[in-house]
């Protein structure tokens, strides 16, 4: 029998906010533990959380770019169960009144659009971490920072529509890029800021029924939670095959040995006993809001693409590219608003552009070459000052340097010669010099004319302009 | 719905009490008669009456999103039980 997969992730995201959810400690990561806790977030007792009003409106801007109804009213909920990252003893959450529901998202999969559902968003406090191996050791401890303790979290549930890992890849993906172009989340999923976790199953291909699921946790990484999708539909589907039955359970991911592995815990039995937190009045989130956040939206990543594609005339490639990130995109704009060249600078932008910031590790926005200054290149190239070649050597050392195309082509001596006199004395020499090729290449060795160009532009050290040679050798080989 | 000792049992493990044998039958009665009382509500029609959660008129209160002062680590930890370097000292989290 075939069988097919069915898959649904449930994501975290960190919300950007600079205070907590409930209390006005610090968000920020990396600092020494147990530094930015107060009474609010440390569960102690007489205090009442009071909701940051920022979350509320990043959570919002998640729901309205994923299509996502923005319900008026929702509730707090307590979820309850014993951890000790977890101070209260419950976790502040939404469970049967979420802040958003029904949305969706559709993802580009090798020409192919598909569209995810998403059950619902809602808000949530993070927990505090156990240290493991950052912090002291010792065999017989554990050691808890509660600093990322009441962190704004929003939880995006989709649908169970995917059915293959190139699928929740490619709406994990779409999911983070939209975060970061809303700019309400750092989408960094190797410092947890973007957790995901997949509820695999299998049935016969064509069956509308579901099979039991596992959820599969511990992927942090886009090729870990492909790794641990594609590792438990095979799992499921040889148990199935031999005659065995899928169990409902939470597996994590060993990703040394790219693995699944059953995690047989007490707490296994869910009973979280979620009951309307009593401290908080039910949230209440006014149409004036939504329409103030909806009017602020930006151009989403897939808008982008597609309006670059029609209206820049460039392949989905480069638009894909080019989009990938806000910043990257507007620079750009930028270059083909002053070139008005998009395909030559895309091309510039991918090749040379993200080839040295990447060498770098640095962000287009932390680039010394401003938009104009790649502009000032092209441009130069095009009027025939600088040849190709040449412009490639000025863009590195603009970017090296932070100098002007104009100081350094002067400075260095770069102008592209294109002065026909004086490239023809220079033809002139290289044909003089080399009477064996001339001879193969006048009988019929019409490969040779390369050879004759590149003498050229040794000659003058790559600054003469490509075209007058061209002409210049042709007239006087006689080819 | 009446409770049994097995309910009690299962939430008193849910939230970490050990009971004796004494106190497991009392609480079995207590919570019996507390959810007897409650469960007088539902000889009234309450089809199309939304749970009320709260009953203070809903209308969210805010704060802005500003970062206030911390307390100082020592003072967070001074509570605890057990702490090092910093941490809150629990025993060993075997996941």
């Amino acid at each position: 029998m075939k069988y097919e997969a069915v898959i649904g992730l449930e994501v975290h995201a960190q919300l950007l906010t600079d205070s907590k959810l409930f209390c006005g400690c610090s968000t920020k990561f990396g600092a020494e533990p147990n530094t930015q806790v107060d009474p609010i977030c440390l569960g102690l007792p007489g205090v009442l959380p009071v909701l940051n009003r920022r979350a509320v409106e990043y959570a919002v801007r998640m729901a309205l770019a994923t299509s996502c109804k923005v319900n008026r009213q929702s509730v707090f909920a307590r979820k309850n169960y014993f951890y000790p990252d977890l101070p209260k003893g419950y976790q502040i959450s939404q469970y049967t009144e979420p802040l958003a529901e029904r949305g969706w998202l559709d993802i580009d999969l090798d020409g192919e659009r598909k569209r995810i559902g998403i059950t619902r968003i809602h808000m949530e406090e993070d927990a505090g971490k156990l240290l493991h191996g950052e912090g002291p050791e010792d065999e017989a401890f554990s050691f808890v920072d509660l600093n990322r303790t009441g962190v704004p979290l929003i939880e995006i549930v989709s649908e169970p529509d995917m059915r293959a890992s190139d699928e929740a890849q490619a709406y994990l993906k779409a999911l983070r890029d939209i975060l970061v172009y809303l700019e309400i989340s750092s989408g960094n999923m190797e410092e947890g800021s973007f957790r995901c976790d997949a509820n695999v199953s299998i049935r016969p291909a064509g069956s509308s029924k579901l099979g039991t699921k596992a959820e599969l946790k511990n992927m942090n990484s886009f090729k870990f939670v492909k790794e641990a999708i594609d590792y438990e539909i095979a799992r499921q589907t040889d148990l199935v095959e031999s005659g065995g039955k899928v169990v409902q359970e939470t597996r994590l991911f060993d990703s040394a040995r790219g693995v699944t592995v059953s995690m047989r815990s007490k707490e296994e039995a869910h009973d979280y006993r979620y009951f309307p937190e009593p401290d908080l009045l039910p949230l209440i989130v006014e149409e004036e809001m939504v329409e103030e956040v909806r009017s602020a939206l930006p151009e989403l990543p897939q808008a982008k693409r597609e309006r670059f594609i029609s209206e820049y005339g460039i392949p989905a490639y480069d638009a894909g590219v080019l989009t990938s990130s806000k910043d990257l995109a507007a620079y750009y704009e930028e270059v083909v608003n002053e070139t008005d060249e998009p395909k030559a600078s895309s091309n510039w932008i991918m090749g040379e552009l993200l080839r040295l910031l990447k060498e770098d590790n640095r962000d287009v926005k932390d680039c010394p070459v401003s938009p104009k200054g790649l502009a000032n290149v092209m441009k130069m190239v095009k009027a025939g000052e600088i040849s190709g070649k040449i412009a490639k050597e000025v863009f590195e050392e603009m970017y090296r340097t932070g100098k002007s195309a104009g100081e350094i082509v002067k400075a260095k001596g770069l102008t592209q010669i294109s002065g026909e006199e004086e490239l023809a004395r220079i033809v002139d020499g290289i044909i003089a010099a080399n009477p064996e090729n001339v001879e193969r290449y006048k009988s019929g060795k019409t490969a040779l004319f390369g050879f004759f160009v590149g003498e050229a532009m040794k000659a003058t050290r790559g600054k003469a302009n490509p075209q007058v040679i061209n002409k210049l050798l042709k007239e006087k080989l006689g080819g | 719905m009446s409770i049994t000792e097995k309910d009690v049992l299962h939430v008193a493990e849910l939230a970490r009490l050990e009971l004796t044998a004494r106190e497991k039958e009392i609480y079995t009665v207590q919570l019996k008669r507390i959810l007897g009382y409650v469960e007088k509500l539902s000889e009234l029609g309450t089809d199309g009456v939304r749970p009320t959660t709260h009953t203070v008129p809903p209308r969210t209160a805010y704060r802005e999103d500003r970062v206030l002062p911390s307390l100082p680590s020592e003072e967070a930890l001074s509570n605890a039980p057990s702490s090092d370097r910093g941490c809150f000292k629990v025993p060993k989290i075997i996941e």
